[in-house]
């Protein structure tokens, strides 16, 4: 079997499996935590907490007007390379194609050449956010293994997928299997990483907006 | 077929068939052409063929559907493939010989004794090797065996068609024959792969023509196929390309992007994926190819091609089964007990946690000062 048929065959199935395992396990591990009990007087009614607590995904994910200038490069940053993320995983042809044999659903995509554009600008933001987790010096004690791999595994998918589509550096079916293969890798890798924050950015941001209502602050 | 003009030279035999000098040369140069060498090779191909002898050649059948066979005889110009079966001499095909029974048994075995060492051995179709070799006989030997015995002789082997160079379609699973191509029966012999169910007429012309002349193996890719014919896939030459790179698709075989003649990506064309000569050099005289008939490539010049999945899902799409699989019924069961799985475990984990928790929160209890 070569290197295409396997990454797009056995070993799918197999990344597959893994990745639905894992999001679930911890998503229900997760949900199914007790969360300790909190005995003084809330300070907010219940209906508040959760209202404050849906509004803090919105205010959390927007930059504070008070710190916008030492914080804003930083979010436009994650935001551009987030949508390039997500432009080039649900609008490249291919991919909606490879979506479409997942879930029966499709729709269109962009030209591939508008893709190849994205894809670089993509990556070079890409290098632009390592550049600065490994310059800002508390970024960088922050970081460890899973921050790099992460960027490493997502960074490597894209690198091969461009490849492919360009033609460089191998036959075709090289590249698009290294492409595949690699996903394979992100999809058993992202339920035990860092990766996951996919799942868990939005409900912990309410959550935490929640409990901070209920002590009466304003998230 | 032994002729009884087997020590004439090509000049010889074109002098005879009244082609001038002059038609020859322009034949290699056409050749040359097609083999994209310069054409300045022309001349010197001609100059090296005319006074050559005409290299005997044995043409061996087994597991196969004749359709190589077919593909070569039905070329688009009967003048230019009566010129190579006077540049070779076909001494032995049990297809097309008029012999037949022990008389043809007996003219390859001639064949093969008089040019021992020098004569080319063109293989179509798998050799099978379960129940010792039982599945394909002729004249009472298994193709395995007459094989073995042909391959001995041979200065090389030139195998036509995807069945003798990969197996083809008696390979794929289950293999009920186990058939095998000849590259894994035979290991100490040149071999040229020429694949494709069937190949294109022209490569398989061109390759014989470019061994003659040079007396030298082409140079291969790594499925030992010349380069010169397998050195790009279909798709980075096709001519619906560009509307690969625009982004326009043709969703169903009759479609406005079909008719419009847009790409056949969606549609399951394994063109990118695939190394041939389809797009340039076509087929039926250059009429067209199977992209330009509307329809995907099936990938049929590649390894294990009926092994990878459906022709008609695309080559991004996951691959759930075999060709004409294309619900993954299965992969859903699959994916829904992972599910029951992750949801299992993720409740044993959140259990196990919440028993740490009380634990520690009783222990802090217990290790509370007794106040009196």
């Amino acid at each position: 079997m070569d290197l295409l048929s396997l990454a797009r065959g056995p070993l799918l199935k197999v990344a597959i499996v893994v990745f639905c395992v894992g999001v679930v396990w911890r998503i229900v591990g997760f949900a199914l935590l007790r969360i300790r009990r909190d005995h003084s007087e809330p300070r907010a009614s219940l209906l508040k907490s959760v209202g404050d607590g849906l509004m803090a995904v919105g205010t959390r994910s927007w930059p504070h007007p008070e710190f916008i200038g030492r914080t804003g490069a930083g979010e436009a940053l994650g935001y551009s390379y987030h949508l390039g993320l997500f432009a080039l995983v649900l609008l490249f042809t291919p991919h909606i194609l490879f979506l479409r044999s997942l879930f029966g659903v499709s729709w269109p995509g962009l030209p591939s050449s508008v893709v190849t554009v994205i894809s670089v600008l993509t990556l070079t933001l890409f290098l632009a956010v390592l550049f600065r987790r490994v310059t800002n010096r508390v970024m960088r004690l922050l970081s460890n293994f899973d921050d790099y791999f992460s960027w490493f595994i997502t960074m490597l998918v894209i690198v091969t997928g461009l490849a492919a589509t360009a033609h460089v550096g191998g036959r075709y079916e090289t590249l698009l299997g290294m492409h595949i293969l690699s996903f394979d890798v992100l999809l058993v890798w992202f339920p035990f990483g860092k990766l996951m924050h996919a799942f868990y950015i939005f409900p912990s941001r309410a959550i935490n907006g929640s409990l901070l209502a209920r002590k009466g602050a304003v998230s | 077929m032994l002729d009884g003009n087997e020590d004439l030279t090509v000049g010889e035999m074109l002098r005879r068939h009244g082609i001038s000098r002059r038609g020859f040369i322009k034949f290699c140069t056409a050749a040359a052409s097609a083999m994209a060498l310069p054409p300045a090779m022309g001349p010197v191909m001609a100059a090296q063929l005319i006074d050559a002898r005409r290299p005997s050649v044995v043409y061996l059948s087994f597991q196969e559907c004749t359709g190589c066979l077919e593909s070569l005889t039905r070329s688009f110009a009967p003048t230019i493939e009566n010129l190579i079966f006077n540049i070779i001499s076909l001494d032995y095909d049990d297809t097309l010989m008029a012999a037949a029974g022990e008389a043809a048994e007996a003219a390859r075995d001639q064949a093969m004794r008089a040019n021992f060492g020098k004569y080319v051995l063109i293989v179509d179709g798998s050799v099978p090797t379960g129940a010792g070799g039982a599945y394909c006989t002729a004249g009472g030997k298994s193709a395995v065996d007459t094989l073995r015995e042909a391959a001995k002789g041979a200065a090389a082997i030139v195998c036509v068609g995807t069945c003798a160079a990969f197996g083809g379609i008696p390979f794929a699973d289950p293999n009920p024959t186990g058939a095998w191509p000849v590259s894994d029966i035979v290991g100490d012999k040149p071999i040229i792969n020429i694949s494709g169910c069937p190949p294109i007429p022209e490569v398989i012309t061109g390759t014989l023509l470019q061994f003659v002349t040079t007396g030298k193996v082409p140079d291969l890719d790594e499925h030992l196929r010349p380069k010169v014919f397998f050195g790009n896939t279909i798709h980075d030459r096709c001519y619906r390309r560009p509307f690969y790179d625009e982004g326009k698709f043709a969703k169903s075989f009759d479609d406005e992007g079909a008719r419009n003649g847009w790409c056949l990506y969606e549609l399951g064309c394994k063109g990118p994926t695939t190394y041939n000569a389809c797009a340039t050099l076509k087929w039926n005289g250059g009429t067209s190819f199977p992209i330009e008939s509307g329809h995907g490539c099936l990938g049929c010049s590649e390894p294990g091609f009926w092994d990878k999945g459906s022709f008609y899902s695309a080559l991004s799409a996951a691959a759930w089964g075999k060709a004409g699989e294309t619900s993954p019924s299965k992969e859903l069961e699959m994916a829904g007990a992972a599910v029951v799985v992750g949801a299992a475990l993720g409740a044993v984990s959140a259990g196990v946690a919440r028993l740490r928790q009380h634990r520690q929160e009783h222990q802090g209890d217990s290790d509370e000062p007794k106040g009196g």
